[in-house]
């Protein structure tokens, strides 16, 4: 097995881990964490990609896809991470429950609030 | 002679007399009545006088098309035609007589501003599907109607009204969905939909999988037919007598049933071709259908008791003498089909605003509540007994000109079988009609049963009320009496045939 | 200076981006600003490329010199602008009704409040939303699709949580797992036709003629992410909670536009990328479309709560985008444009007529800070013009003549029958009844005025113009749908092969 063919089998059994944890726990936190699994796994299927125009030298187009992903997945952990800090606070637990105290449809909806 | 007015807008014109009063009414308050009757009586007087530059063009031998393209194949059109005529001049002149008739009824009720407004969308719809000029137009009106008369349905707001509307809905939309459906499929198969005089169906092609167009013809015929009230589906339409007096003589003299009634004569005549749908065995099972809806409809008319409801049956029966009549090859029964439509019009909606002019003014609704009405109210029912006996088919009422060509053009087309339909009809007619005539002249009256609003000035009820009940009597004698003439409808339906056939 | 036509693409993508940033400083006065700006841009750029498109056809620009071969690029089409033209004309409406709907802000009391909160981040959440879809819709590769992806993804997710209940919470938190998982599995179906094709451009992974086993798993890849975004059933479960959830506007941009943008990947994808794809692909989506249609209908008949009903209308009508593809390609090979026409249509008038629905909605929701469909029985008798918007909106989503719906439902049908698809036209015409079904649900309501709301809050009357004219725009695209159609053929070859 050529190290390339490696490092694709691994990114492909990383993403695999990583979607397994985003289904099969609840807790928030390792859903978030399941999601950057992920998305490390895809990069490294990336930087494997095989030499494009020169056998010598890696292919740029990906590292620089890789830069940017990374770019985006820290931007993206940020936002998820607060959002189920907020989901704590307001529900008393961190998980996607079906039924959250059922407080009345809008009652503080900016739309229908009413000092 | 005079020169024709060749404006070519003049259908679209038509169709906004009554679209602008309606939108610009839905707009106003309550309470200002004035110019609400204003707006509807300025579109409805509008509207007869376009449509009355429209039949001299048209009688001249011009012909009024507009067409607004919505996609390449697929076309608003509208054309003034002698057939579009013959439904949009009933249209336009019974509004106008409904519209008084409205104001004079709904007088104090609330919600009127939404009723009239949509009192007016609801002719704007029914003059679009009469002029439509191709299947596509035709569809779109004829969904609109619906959507246009299912607020005067609910009007009252009762659950009654509410559960009645629900049912009219149901019926209409699923025969709404199957002419979308019909009217797609017919345009893939050829390959237009426009209307053409004699069809646009070739033989050959039909002749090739009949079987396929049967059941195309099938598809269509159920969207038709549910507003035509045809025997299976015509289940809604005594139901939807929950609504206003005016709202029933309008659906039930011209709207709603006309434009099915029209649809089976498009679908006959502009679509197939009246000799496809024969060799195709349509044709037959249209004039089979209608000659048992005639005779179930009187059957249940008979037992009815109350007042619109025995009206709203027998028009389920008088209704299928327009496609009974328009099935057949031969001018004579295609002109008394056609004629009908007229007709049944005139003295339907007369019978109508009879019945709401009992209601209205001594809270009468039921036969058996009618004894010795007609010493109260006189005028109300001599108009009555005109219709009535129109409807039964005396000479000389506009009702016998349309059964006798039906007659004899079916004995001409060798439909032997017609005869005893229409004979047996006729008996049944005279079986429902004349004991409510019989109890309302010569019984002895209880007043104490009835809650009499009082005379008006001049007449034995609101003006608005009777003088519209006369003028559609005095037509339908009219109708009758003059039919030799051209611009009788007898004389106009002749002219469609004409025209269409030689 | 000779403008460029693509820099009105680079102004459709730039524009809305940079206005939410002057957005983000909060005050209203800002706010407005950035609305105006938004607006602006966005209208600019959609009618600076449909002339262009028009004329030239499609256009392409290369992006920082990475051209074709790899293709970053934007790209404008007919498909671009029709999509663009759609962001364009009901994010103006939403905007408009937006200023209305969160109240003064200029006070500080509600400046200040929870509600008051979500209303200063409503406006850069929205324009940096509108600004991703622009950019998705110009986009000529696919990674800068999978970047713009994750701006729309997060943006539409917080704006689902505007509204500071615990339920919206959730549903947030829940749209914006599905969403980061659906752009994940995207991500590696760009990586797998990378590394296959070495190219990023949708153009040029076109003409390479993709086969074997590598390009179908991609494929698959990325519409199964796209597909979750878009709330294909089965996938269907996170829209309802988290549209219904959004402040009123919010809810309009998500059912209307947010689950168009992955919508619109899915077709490029499928149509233009992979030339049709497989035959038995395509089925896929058409019959889990047909089932959204009916499921997502029997479910919408089932709520109480008026925005719930209309979200579960979306996860319907979404369906009927999905029949669109095995009608695309007919089983003898070749092409049907009247499915092509007809399902964009479809897409085009469903934003136009939800978004109407969802004002609409909010309007009366506003009145009565009630949320169920039992309460807008005096509502309706209050708020007439409103109600008229519901009621239009209603009846084009169920392709009531005459209306964008029934132009588009034509269209679909007369693809179904020409192939003798009978499964498929008999399909969209229950679909049809069953949408009556729960609109009429809705209507009834408006006719029962034995209930009087207990308390009414008057309704801004731009609340009221702003879903009025939308339902007047979904009734005007029944009678002249010629012009936006022809845009998706002078947009140059379809598909690209």
């Amino acid at each position: 097995m050529t190290p390339l063919a490696l490092y694709t089998a691994a990114g492909v059994g990383l993403f695999a881990a990583g979607l397994w944890g985003v289904v099969t726990r609840a807790h928030l936190f390792w859903k978030v964490l399941g999601i950057n699994i992920m998305g490390g796994g895809i990069f490294l299927i990336l930087l494997a990609a095989p030499p494009r125009l020169d056998p010598l030298h890696a292919d740029p187009v990906p590292q620089a896809m890789v830069l940017t992903g990374i770019v985006v997945a820290v931007a993206a952990t940020a936002v998820a991470l607060g959002m189920a800090l907020r989901v704590a606070a307001r529900t008393g637990r961190p998980f996607l429950d079906e039924d959250v105290p059922n407080r009345s449809a809008g009652e503080d909806d900016p739309g229908s609030g009413r000092e | 002679m005079t020169p024709v007015l060749d404006w070519e807008f003049l259908p679209l014109l038509v169709v906004l007399s009554s679209f602008v009063p309606g939108v610009w009414i839905m707009f106003l308050r309550e309470e200002q009545e004035a110019l609400r009757s204003s707006l509807n009586l300025i579109g409805a007087v509008a509207k007869v006088v376009l449509v009355g530059l429209m039949l001299r063009g048209v009688g001249a031998g011009a012909v009024y098309e507009w067409r607004l393209q919505v996609l390449p194949g697929l076309e608003l059109s509208l054309i003034g035609d002698a057939l579009a005529l013959l439904f949009v001049t009933l249209s336009a002149v019974l509004w106008l007589v409904t519209t008084v008739y409205a104001i004079g009824y709904l007088k104090d009720s609330p919600n009127r501003t939404r009723f009239f407004s949509f009192f007016s969308l609801c002719v704007t719809a029914t003059t679009g599907l009469a002029m439509a000029g191709d299947l596509f137009t035709f569809v779109i009106f004829y969904e609109a109607l619906t959507w246009a008369t299912y607020p005067l349905v609910v009007h009252r707001g009762t659950p009654e009204a509410i559960q009645a509307g629900r049912l009219y809905l149901i019926y209409t939309l699923t025969a709404g969905a199957a002419l979308v459906l019909g009217a797609v499929w017919f345009q893939v198969e050829a390959g237009t939909v426009a209307f053409a005089p004699g069809g646009v169906l070739e033989m050959a092609a039909v002749e090739e999988a009949p079987v396929r167009f049967f059941s195309l013809f099938l598809v269509l015929l159920a969207g038709v037919a549910v507003k035509a009230s045809f025997f299976p589906v015509h289940g809604w339409l005594p139901i939807a007598m929950v609504a206003p007096a005016p709202v029933s003589a309008l659906l039930h003299a011209v709207a709603v049933v006309k434009a099915g009634a029209f649809g089976v004569v498009r679908l006959l005549h502009s679509l197939f071709g009246i000799e496809v749908a024969w060799e195709m065995g349509a044709a037959g099972l249209v004039a089979g259908l209608a000659a048992f809806t005639i005779i179930y409809g009187s059957i249940r008319a008979l037992v009815q008791d109350d007042l619109k409801r025995l009206l709203a049956f027998s028009t389920v029966s008088q209704l299928s003498y327009i496609a009974l009549g328009v099935a057949f090859l031969t001018p004579m029964a295609q002109t008394g089909g056609l004629v009908h439509l007229v007709h049944q019009g005139i003295m339907k909606i007369t019978l109508f605003f009879c019945a709401g002019v009992l209601s209205e003014t001594l809270q009468v609704k039921k036969v058996s509540q009618m004894a010795g009405v007609a010493r109260r109210m006189p005028l109300t029912m001599l108009a009555f007994t005109v219709a009535a006996l129109g409807m039964i088919g005396i000479p000389p009422i506009a009702g016998f000109l349309s059964k006798w060509y039906l007659g004899v053009g079916a004995l001409d087309a060798g439909a032997v079988w017609v005869i005893p339909v229409l004979l047996a009809s006729s008996l049944l007619n005279a079986a429902y009609f004349l004991p409510v005539i019989r109890t309302a002249y010569f019984d002895d009256p209880d007043p104490e049963g009835w809650d009499d609003k009082g005379r008006s000035r001049w007449f034995e009820a609101d003006w608005r009320l009777v003088v519209p009940t006369v003028v559609t009597a005095l037509l339908a004698l009219a109708s009758g009496l003059f039919g030799g003439i051209p611009w009788s409808p007898l004389g106009w339906a002749e002219l469609i045939v004409d025209r269409s056939i030689l | 200076m000779i403008l460029d036509p693509i820099h009105w693409a680079a102004l459709g993508v730039m524009g809305p981006l940079l206005a939410g940033l002057v957005a983000m400083e909060g005050r209203p006065r800002a706010i407005r600003l950035g609305l105006l700006a938004g607006i602006g841009s966005s209208v600019a750029a959609t009618a600076g490329l449909w002339v262009a498109v028009s004329l030239d056809g499609p256009l392409r620009h290369p992006l920082g010199g990475w051209g074709i071969p790899l293709g970053i690029e934007l790209y404008a089409d007919g498909l671009s602008v029709l999509m663009l033209a759609m962001t364009a004309l009901v994010g103006t409406a939403v905007s408009l009704y937006s200023t209305a709907y969160f109240g003064d802000i200029s006070q500080r009391s509600v400046r200040d409040s929870p509600a008051g909160r979500g209303a200063r981040f409503f406006a850069p959440l929205w324009l940096f939303l509108w600004g991703s879809l622009n950019g998705i819709y110009l986009s000529g590769d696919i990674f800068n699709l999978y970047v713009l992806l994750e701006i729309m993804g997060l943006s539409a997710a917080a704006m689902v949580t505007l509204a500071v209940t615990s339920q919206a919470t959730v549903a947030g938190m829940r749209y914006l797992v599905i969403s980061l998982v659906g752009s994940m599995f995207f991500l590696l179906g760009v990586a797998l036709l990378y590394i296959v094709g070495g190219s990023l451009s949708m153009e040029r992974l076109a003409t390479l003629d993709l086969a074997g086993p590598l390009p179908a798993i991609a494929l698959g890849l990325m519409t199964l992410g796209m597909a979750a975004k878009t709330a294909l059933f089965p996938i269907h479960g996170w829209l309802p909670p988290a549209h219904a959830a959004a402040p009123a506007p919010g809810s309009a941009i998500l059912s209307a536009l947010v689950v168009k943008g992955s919508f619109y990947i899915i077709v490029r994808l499928w149509v233009h990328v992979f030339g049709g794809g497989a035959r038995e692909g395509l089925l896929v989506l058409g019959i889990l479309g047909g089932i959204a249609v009916i499921w997502g209908s029997i479910m919408a008949l089932r709520q109480l709560s008026l925005k719930r009903l209309i979200a579960y209308s979306t996860v319907a009508q979404l369906g009927y985008l999905f029949i669109m593809f095995p009608l695309l390609f007919p089983a003898g090979g070749g092409w049907s444009p009247d499915a092509w026409s007809g399902g964009l249509y479809h897409a085009l008038s469903h934003a136009v007529a939800k978004a109407a629905m969802f004002l609409a909605a909010g309007s009366m929701t506003y009145a009565v800070a009630r949320d169920d469909i039992r309460a807008i029985s005096g509502v309706a008798h209050r708020l007439p013009m409103t109600f008229f918007a519901f009621g239009l909106g209603g009846l084009s989503l169920a392709g009531i003549p005459p209306s964008g719906g029934f132009v588009a439902k034509w269209l679909l049908l007369r693809s179904a029958v020409e192939q003798g698809g009978w499964g498929w036209a008999v399909l969209i015409t229950v679909g049809g009844l069953l949408t009556l079904a729960y609109v009429l649900m809705v209507l009834r309501y408006a006719v029962d005025q034995t209930e009087e709301p207990e308390a009414f809050r008057e309704v801004p009357r731009r609340m009221e113009w702003a879903a009025m004219s939308l339902a007047l725009i979904a009734l005007l695209l029944g009678v002249r749908a010629a012009e936006p159609l022809s845009l998706l053929e002078a947009g140059g070859i379809v598909p690209w092969r």
